[in-house]
């Protein structure tokens, strides 16, 4: 057999959750190695530079560029209030002065001899950058940030949006193939991971909003409904950054998707736990999957291979990931070596697949599948 | 490690292993020479393997090889090495590759003014294979502090800075130093290495430029690319970018480094080397080319058409975000659904398609399995193909190539908004490669997908990348033209045949153009096609040529003048000749039901899928 593979998403009940935390520019870390921190803690702080004005002062006040720095009514380096003076000219007895006022806030970067530039660096924002997981501090990235440490569960959405958050899992329905719908949520889901079934409607997302869920957690999701919940339709699949009210993980794909057996498990089993969830995805290189991160002590070792399966087997237990089968689930029957002709005519490598509810043996390409276990 | 040193002997090459690392797809191919002449022997290909979990590009690069091995029964391997020179029946005497993944060189260019080195800055980083993320420039209509604000956030893979004829003002060019500097911008690969800059302005600026940037950045200093306002000079920048490619960006992808240790040629962005293939193609037939490269994330159109001098003359775009796989629900966006479902004969619902793409969207290596599905695939193609071209026509616009001379009154034109030199009644020849067009399970399919996509007028020659391999062929150009033009002539471009396709409109069914074929071994074929009808007329095969005659009837032009009859000797194919009488200048497709009776109509005159759905 050749190396027909198709690599999937961790889900797995034990490994190692590391995660650095580091702020965008060089700043202050606040714990040190060793130090538990819950995900609210916030590990490092910095001051974000502020906007950058750029003033041409030799073309504002004609005067050749050489000769800014003499007229000059504050030193590089110096705070400067908006309306305040920076440059001045004298003019002939001292009429006709022309002057340049500091259009914001700020402190004076830099003067160029050459062009007769100022550069005005508006006040800093500050930036704080939190734990993000339940866990311990194993080492500290000088000025920059930690890594958090934790043991526990992992699971691996396909597409999310929404940014860091965390709350305590709750399980709002009671099959990984029932719908969550607006009435399954509840007041006491405010500030919880809510785990839905296999689809979630606009209706659902808004009511989740509305009761200030942190985080869904379902199976899949409409497109249509997507583009309603972020006001248009998402081109180049790159999220994380959005402010929508709640972070949303789809662990299957779109549509209306049976939840995995081993996702919906896993998160079952912890339902009442801390989980931190992160709905940044990037669908290109450096590819980034949206994450539910349950940390728990008493989780035992990580396996050595807590990866996710790669190789195609016989007894493999795949998913369909494209029609006529897009989302059943069933065994790997036969891996046939030799290409086969598809309904489109197109010759592929395949493998058959059996379904276990009715015993349906489909042949699929081995494009097409997604390895869930076995 | 150590990597191969140099270039064996030409003479002493037997065997030569390439690869093109993807952004989806790591395809490799094996060459060897038989009988005298470099022929293609196996093909293999595996999913690329930059990212998680995996995060390793020889991987992929592997995985391939060894589906190369089992297919041409010998090894190439020792363990996770590519086994060079060839021994006793193992290994190979050469190994290239050209590599697109981890998103491509994605890079940022700055000119002085937008139309003109901004232009100038675009087309060399483009002609070096680059996705221009973006272009800032002096009169680019934003703020100071919005230009900083984007060079902070778009976290390039390198900086082209431009701007300035020799021995003009210096103080503007450093002012464009000096917010490079104050942005600050950090390379998007690898926190631990400077971002490289080229500097290819006015050389006066040269030195001042140096001492603002050195301190912040991997700053190199070429020729410049636009010394006089009449003249451009790409060359030293592209072959700037070229180095700073693989000794920054590549070095810092994961695996690459031990990648660019097995090979002795430096790995090629893969747009480069497709490039590469297209000039070399256009020259050698003297032919307009348009060549057509669709992959997961990017789809790349490569043009080759008279310049301003009679010269001909390279241009190259990259839609950055249409593509089949990655970017399948981008070229939703950009497309609009009614613009993907007026190629689609049957209706679908909305949300259904939506789902579909957006599946495909985070499932990128999926396939279509039924006829229905590859129809909605193909659809979408069209789309992502048209857009891709608009964005070609609008950016090639007069000129350019390296050192080529222009009059101060041309220059002044194009900063006017020059006109593109994309003429579709000019062009030649159409190459597609990609794996939607490649791997079409019909070839008329893939050509009537840029056929829809391009609406070329009058005669028009199709050909498609048998298996996708034009850029292994490119890099592989570069040492072993020889071997690379074999290849590429006897397995990799497939002939498909030609179009005819009549500019004007009238009524359907309306009298539109006559057409004759003959050739060598074939019974000659006439035909009366009226308008708002295709027809499939047969050619002789790949090998042979043909000659095609045709009469358009009075209000309809195919390039010799409104009613005048046409005649061309055209090498032949294995599809035929497509009689495209659906109007050109404006071309309409019928909406709703009519269009999708139309839509069938020339699916079953063409013969284009194996039922009617």
């Amino acid at each position: 057999m050749a190396h027909a593979y198709t690599p999937g998403l961790r889900v797995t009940a034990s490994a190692i959750l590391r995660r650095e935390r580091r702020l965008p520019l060089k700043g202050h870390v606040l714990v040190k190695v060793g130090d538990a921190v819950g995900p609210h803690d916030v590990v490092a702080r910095t001051d974000l530079p502020g906007n950058v004005q750029t003033i041409n002062l030799a073309s504002r006040l004609d005067v050749d560029p050489a000769n800014v720095v003499q007229i000059l009514r504050k030193r590089v380096g110096s705070d400067v209030r908006t309306g305040e003076l920076l440059a001045e000219t004298q003019g002939l007895f001292g009429f006709a002065r022309r002057s340049v006022l500091a259009p914001a806030d700020g402190f004076i970067e830099s003067v160029s001899s050459v062009t007769g530039q100022l550069v005005l660096r508006e006040p800093a924002t500050p930036v704080e950058v939190s734990a993000y997981v339940r866990g311990a501090v194993v080492q500290v990235l000088p000025d920059e940030g930690v890594i958090v440490e934790a043991r526990g569960a992992l699971l691996q959405g396909i597409f999310g949006v929404g940014g860091e958050t965390w709350g305590a899992i709750a399980m709002a329905v009671d099959a990984p193939d029932a719908e969550l719908a607006p009435g399954r949520l509840r007041p006491e889901h405010r500030g919880h991971v809510v785990v839905g079934g296999a689809f979630v409607t606009h209706d659902a997302l808004m009511r989740a909003r509305e009761l200030g869920v942190a985080a869904v957690v379902v199976g899949g999701l409409d497109d249509l409904d997507l583009r309603r919940l972020l006001g248009h339709d998402l081109g180049v699949a790159i999220t994380g950054s959005e402010n929508l009210g709640l972070t949303l993980v789809l662990t299957e794909g779109f549509g209306n998707i049976r939840m995995s057996d081993r996702a919906w498990d896993l998160l079952r089993a912890r339902a009442g736990r801390l989980a931190s969830v992160s709905g940044a995805t990037q669908i290109r290189a450096g590819v980034l999957r949206p994450e539910v991160l349950i940390p728990d002590p008493d989780a035992g070792p990580a396996p050595a291979d807590s990866g996710a399966r790669t190789e195609l087997a016989l007894g493999s237990l795949v998913r369909v990931i494209r029609t006529p089968w897009f989302g059943r689930v069933g065994e790997v029957v036969e891996l046939p070596s030799e290409l086969r002709r598809l309904e489109t005519e197109a010759m592929v490598r395949v493998l058959v697949v059996a379904f276990p509810e009715d015993g349906e043996r489909v042949l699929v390409p081995r494009a097409n599948v997604e390895i869930i276990g076995g | 490690m150590s990597g191969p040193a140099a270039v064996p002997r030409l003479e002493d090459i037997q065997s030569i292993l390439a690869t093109d690392c993807g952004s989806t797809t790591t395809k490799a191919i094996l060459v060897e020479r038989r009988y005298g002449v470099y022929r293609l022997i196996a093909r293999g290909e595996a999913p690329t393997t930059v990212e998680a979990p995996f995060e390793d590009v020889t991987c992929g690069v592997l995985n391939a090889v060894r589906e190369v091995e089992e297919l041409a029964g010998r090894r190439l391997l020792d363990g996770d090495v590519i086994l060079t020179p060839m021994q006793q029946g193992a290994g190979v005497d050469l190994y290239v590759t050209t590599s697109s993944a981890g998103g491509g060189l994605q890079m940022m260019v700055s000119g002085l003014v937008l139309q003109m080195t901004g232009e100038s800055a675009q087309r060399a980083a483009l002609g070096a294979g680059a996705i221009v993320m973006d272009v800032v420039a002096l009169n680019d209509g934003r703020r100071p502090h919005e230009r900083i604000q984007l060079l902070r956030q778009l976290r390039p893979d390198m900086v082209l800075l431009s701007g300035g004829t020799d021995g003009g003002d210096v103080r503007r060019v450093a002012e464009l130093a000096e917010l490079l500097v104050a942005a600050g911008p950090t390379a998007r690969l690898g926190a631990g290495y400077e971002l490289p800059v080229v500097y290819a302005g006015n050389q006066d600026a040269a030195g001042v430029v140096r001492d603002l940037i050195e301190p912040h950045a991997a700053v190199k200093v070429v020729a410049n690319l636009r010394p006089a306002l009449e003249r451009e000079n790409l060359r030293p920048a592209r072959d700037a970018i070229h180095e700073l490619f693989m000794q920054h960006v590549m070095a810092h992808a994961p695996g690459y480094r031990r990648l660019m240790s097995w090979t002795p040629v430096p790995v090629m962005p893969t747009p480069a080397a497709v490039g590469r293939m297209i000039e070399w193609l256009a020259r050698r037939d003297h032919l307009s080319v348009l060549g057509v490269d669709i992959g997961g994330a990017t789809t790349d159109v490569f043009s080759v058409f008279p310049g301003a001098g009679g010269e001909p003359s390279f241009h190259r775009t990259v839609s950055a975000n249409l593509g089949m796989s990655y970017s399948i629900a981008n070229v939703m966006a950009e497309a609009g659904l009614e613009n993907i479902l007026r190629w689609v004969p049957f209706p679908v619902e909305e949300s259904e398609l939506r789902n579909r793409i957006r599946n495909k969207m985070v499932r990128p290596t999926s396939i279509p399995q039924t006829l229905e599905d590859l129809l909605i695939e193909q659809a979408i193609a069209r789309e992502a193909l048209r857009l891709a071209f608009e964005q070609h026509r609008a950016l090639a616009v007069e000129l350019k190539g390296v050192q080529q001379e222009r009059t101060i009154s041309d220059a002044l034109r194009q900063s006017g908004g020059g006109a593109s030199v994309v003429d579709l009644l000019e062009l030649g020849l159409i190459v597609g490669s990609g794996g939607v067009l490649s791997h079409a399970p019909r070839r008329v399919q893939a050509a009537l997908m840029m056929v829809d996509a391009f609406l070329p007028e009058g005669l028009t020659l199709l050909a498609v990348d048998s298996i996708f391999m034009t850029p292994q062929l490119g890099v592989l150009s570069t040492v072993h033209e020889q071997a690379a033009s074999e290849v590429f002539e006897h397995d990799c471009l497939v002939r498909l045949g030609a179009v005819l396709a009549p500019i004007g409109t009238g009524r359907p069914g309306q009298a539109c153009v006559t057409v004759e074929v003959s050739g060598p071994d074939m019974a000659p074929v006439s035909r009366r096609v009226a308008f708002g009808e295709m027809a499939l007329l047969p050619l002789p095969p790949a090998s042979a040529f043909g000659r095609v005659s045709a009469v358009p009837e009075r209000g309809f032009d195919l390039g010799a003048g409104r009613g005048r009859p046409v005649s061309a000797r055209i090498p032949g194919g294995s599809m035929g000749l497509i009689v495209d009488a659906r109007g050109r200048r404006p071309f309409e497709l019928p909406a709703g039901a009519a269009g999708i009776e139309r839509l069938r109509s020339w699916h079953r005159s063409l013969a284009l899928y194996p039922r009617e759905i």
